[in-house]
């Protein structure tokens, strides 16, 4: 067995990314979507570190740290709206959400 | 240096009456309005010295023609390279122009000084004298054009001028009618007129004189056009010297002041298209042409059937009007016949005598307080001394009573259609002498003799002195123009200076006709003597006129002008105005309104409708499309 280098990171990076983005695509409910949408964010900054850890260089940690910023304000509007939205109308699932369509 | 002043002449000569028009024009608040005469008549004045200078230094040099002083205008293509297209502003100083130069400027000088005492008092005075400088300045530019593009420019600055002085009383409906129907009844000559000079400039690839005299010259593939050509260019002499069936729009223009009707349409404008025709001769000539055969036709119709209804007119100036016509029949007839030299040489000498006759009639009108119906007047023999011996001077001129001027050129328009065997044309020619004689003796007889017919023929009062000068003056050309060598100096031009000018004498000179072609000149003395005894016999001291009843309804189509303005009026017009509204509309309503409007309204909205479908409300499919969307993206950008 050698030795975990880049490559099992990114594997991991991309099985976790493949695994948000199918559950933002597949499931049905917002909050459900919302966790996906955070798994996918976290998957690229597991991306982001290793690279970072094994390049010896530290851009792609400070980048981390903006992600993870930038997610929790997004997590709080985010949050928000739903909260908003599910005392509107009582629902949190997307097939009950299409009044912008034609 | 010497050559300099005298080319340089030429452009001074040209600008000069411009420069008045702008000076009277801008310089109203500094003084200018008042002094409008002055400075259009010293433009003129000073434009006239010049042609005469020139025509001189050309005299005396015996050359045939000054050098061209031209430099390039317009040049499409690359300046130099072979097959560039250029056109040239240019002067052109032979004799030919130069003589009708002397005719416009001198004439011109003389109308202008008239004028001054004619609209004295007019509130548009200034006005009236800017449009005039105008007129000689763009009159000047189609005399001395050396390409026909610039002659087409001033061709439609004349018709520009001439509608301003037409419609110089715009007020009053008549005149502004008469205006627009110049100006449009011109403009469709033109239209020819254009065509013809493209498609000369398409086959010989020039529009200048001189490089197309040269083309010309030797035979060339211009043969086939050569008739549609000639004929195309005919149309814009159609329009200006007012030929059937363009005719209409002249004496409507009588509606203008009575020294515009003398100016432009009697001694210049009209004349322009004869001097045209003149000047590009060599192309309608060309062999192989049909043109002349049909321009000669037109113009022989044009004097029988205008000289036919100035016969039965009753408004003096509409009686010279119609007389013009009929003459510049004659001019184009006699182009028509291989003549040019004899149509230039009545264009001369009808210049002089028709702007005294135009003139006269203004002083009557003047007198008889703007009356212009001869049946009103009468008697105003003992009244008015100069202007009647003046008046009729002219008369005897423009009847060709012999050794008047008009006896010499109109002798030499009949020799010249015997000469070329245009019988028809010659027996038109002597039909239109005698009635014309008929016409003229008709006007002279109840207008100067007789009895008055209203208060206002008791009472007239002579025109002040600056208004008679100008018509003693216009006399002596037309008792001796025969005798000016006129027919000698453009006989030398056209026969390309070939000969000896001028080398007959006085004596010689005056009995010139009965020499050269004795049976037209007793032809002419022959119909002299018929239309004036068949008018002395009707209308010497007549109270009415007598010959509606003689002819019935010959007289009074005649007095109606044969209903060519009727025909116009309910046929020609109605049915081009009725076609182009029709296409006008058809446009309007499927291309603009049905193409472009709403086109670009429905193409969007079917846009909006068809796109609309892709909003299908499930944000799974679009969280779909939109990763599917990235993975193309990035797809796109690794795979190469």
């Amino acid at each position: 067995m050698s030795p975990v280098g880049p490559h099992h990171y990114l594997i991991v990076s991309g099985l976790l990314f493949s695994l948000g983005l199918l559950g933002v695509i597949m499931r049905r409910n917002l909050l459900v979507i919302y966790m996906c949408l955070e798994l996918m964010l976290n998957a690229a900054n597991l991306a982001l570190v290793a690279l970072s850890h094994f390049n010896g260089k530290l851009d792609g940690q400070i980048m981390v740290f903006f992600i993870i910023t930038v997610a929790a304000a997004e997590v709080a509007v985010g949050l928000a709206l739903i909260v908003a939205l599910y005392r509107k109308r009582q629902t949190a699932h997307v097939e009950d959400l299409t009044s912008l369509k034609f | 240096m010497e050559d300099h002043f005298i080319e340089n002449l030429g452009w001074v000569a040209l600008l000069l009456p411009l420069l008045s028009a702008v000076a009277i024009t801008l310089g109203g608040p500094f003084g200018a309005r008042r002094a409008a005469a002055k400075i259009s008549i010293g433009a003129v004045a000073l434009s006239f010295v010049a042609s005469l200078i020139l025509f001189l230094y050309l005299h005396l040099t015996g050359q045939p023609a000054l050098a061209e002083t031209s430099f390039p205008w317009l040049i499409i293509g690359k300046y130099g390279e072979l097959n560039n297209l250029q056109f040239n502003l240019g002067l052109q100083l032979d004799t030919l122009s130069l003589v009708m130069m002397l005719v416009v400027t001198g004439v011109g000088l003389l109308i202008h000084i008239y004028s001054q005492g004619y609209l004295a008092g007019d509130p548009g005075y200034s006005r009236y004298f800017a449009c005039l400088s105008l007129f000689t300045f763009s009159m000047l530019g189609i005399v001395l054009a050396d390409n026909f593009l610039m002659m087409f420019i001033f061709w439609e600055l004349v018709g520009i001028s001439s509608y301003l002085l037409i419609g110089f009383w715009y007020h009053k409906p008549a005149a502004a009618d008469a205006c627009k129907k110049a100006f449009i009844t011109n403009r469709i000559g033109d239209f020819g007129f254009l065509l013809g000079i493209l498609l000369v400039w398409s086959v010989l690839g020039s529009v200048g004189f001189a490089s197309l005299k040269l083309e010309a010259a030797h035979p060339n593939h211009f043969g086939p056009v050569a008739t549609i050509a000639g004929l195309l260019i005919f149309c814009g002499a159609m329009g200006k010297s007012a030929q059937f069936p363009l005719h209409v729009w002249l004496p409507d223009a009588m509606e203008g002041p009575t020294p515009v009707s003398a100016l432009i349409h009697a001694a210049t404008m009209v004349a322009a298209g004869v001097y045209m025709l003149c000047r590009v001769y060599f192309l309608l000539s060309f062999p192989g042409s049909q043109a002349l055969e049909i321009i000669g036709w037109i113009g022989g119709f044009t004097a029988l059937l205008a000289a036919l209804i100035a016969v039965q007119q009753n408004d003096i100036k509409r009686i010279l009007a119609y007389s013009t016509l009929s003459q510049l029949g004659y001019m184009v007839m006699a182009v028509g016949s291989h003549g040019p030299t004899a149509a230039m040489y009545h264009l001369t000498t009808h210049a002089f005598f028709k702007a005294l006759l135009f003139l006269g009639a203004g002083a009557v009108i003047h007198a008889m307080h703007h009356e212009q119906d001869i049946w009103q007047m009468g008697g105003l023999r003992k009244k008015l001394p100069v202007t009647f011996w003046t008046f009729l001077t002219g008369t005897l001129a423009l009847c060709g009573v012999p050794f008047f001027s008009g006896f010499y050129s109109k002798d030499s328009i009949l020799a010249q259609a015997l000469k070329n065997g245009s019988y028809g044309l010659f027996i038109i020619g002597v039909l239109v002498a005698a009635l014309t004689t008929f016409y003229m003796a008709r006007l002279a007889l109840v207008v100067f003799w007789g009895s008055a017919r209203s208060s206002a023929a008791e009472h007239p009062h002579e025109a002040p002195g600056v208004m008679l000068w100008p018509l003693r003056i216009l006399a002596v050309p037309s008792v001796i123009g025969g005798l000016l060598f006129i027919e000698a100096t453009f006989e030398h031009f056209f026969a390309g200076g070939h000969g000896e000018a001028g080398t007959i004498t006085w004596a010689e000179q005056l009995l010139e006709p009965l020499n050269a072609s004795p049976a037209a000149a007793l032809s002419g003395i022959f119909a002299i003597m018929v239309g004036g005894a068949f008018a002395g016999a009707l209308y010497w001291k007549a109270a009415s006129d007598p010959l509606p009843l003689r002819l019935g309804w010959f007289a009074r189509a005649m007095r109606n002008r044969f209903y060519f303005d009727e025909l116009y009026e309910r046929v020609l017009i109605p049915a081009t105005h009725e076609l182009w509204s029709r296409i006008a509309q058809a446009i309007d309503r499927w291309i603009i309104g049905g193409l472009a409007v709403r086109g670009a309204s429905g193409a969007t909205e079917f846009a909006g409708r068809a796109l609309r479908l892709v909003q299908s409300g499930s944000l799974q499919t679009y969280a779909f499309l939109l990763v599917a969307g990235v993975a193309a993206v990035i797809y796109c950008l690794l795979a190469r």
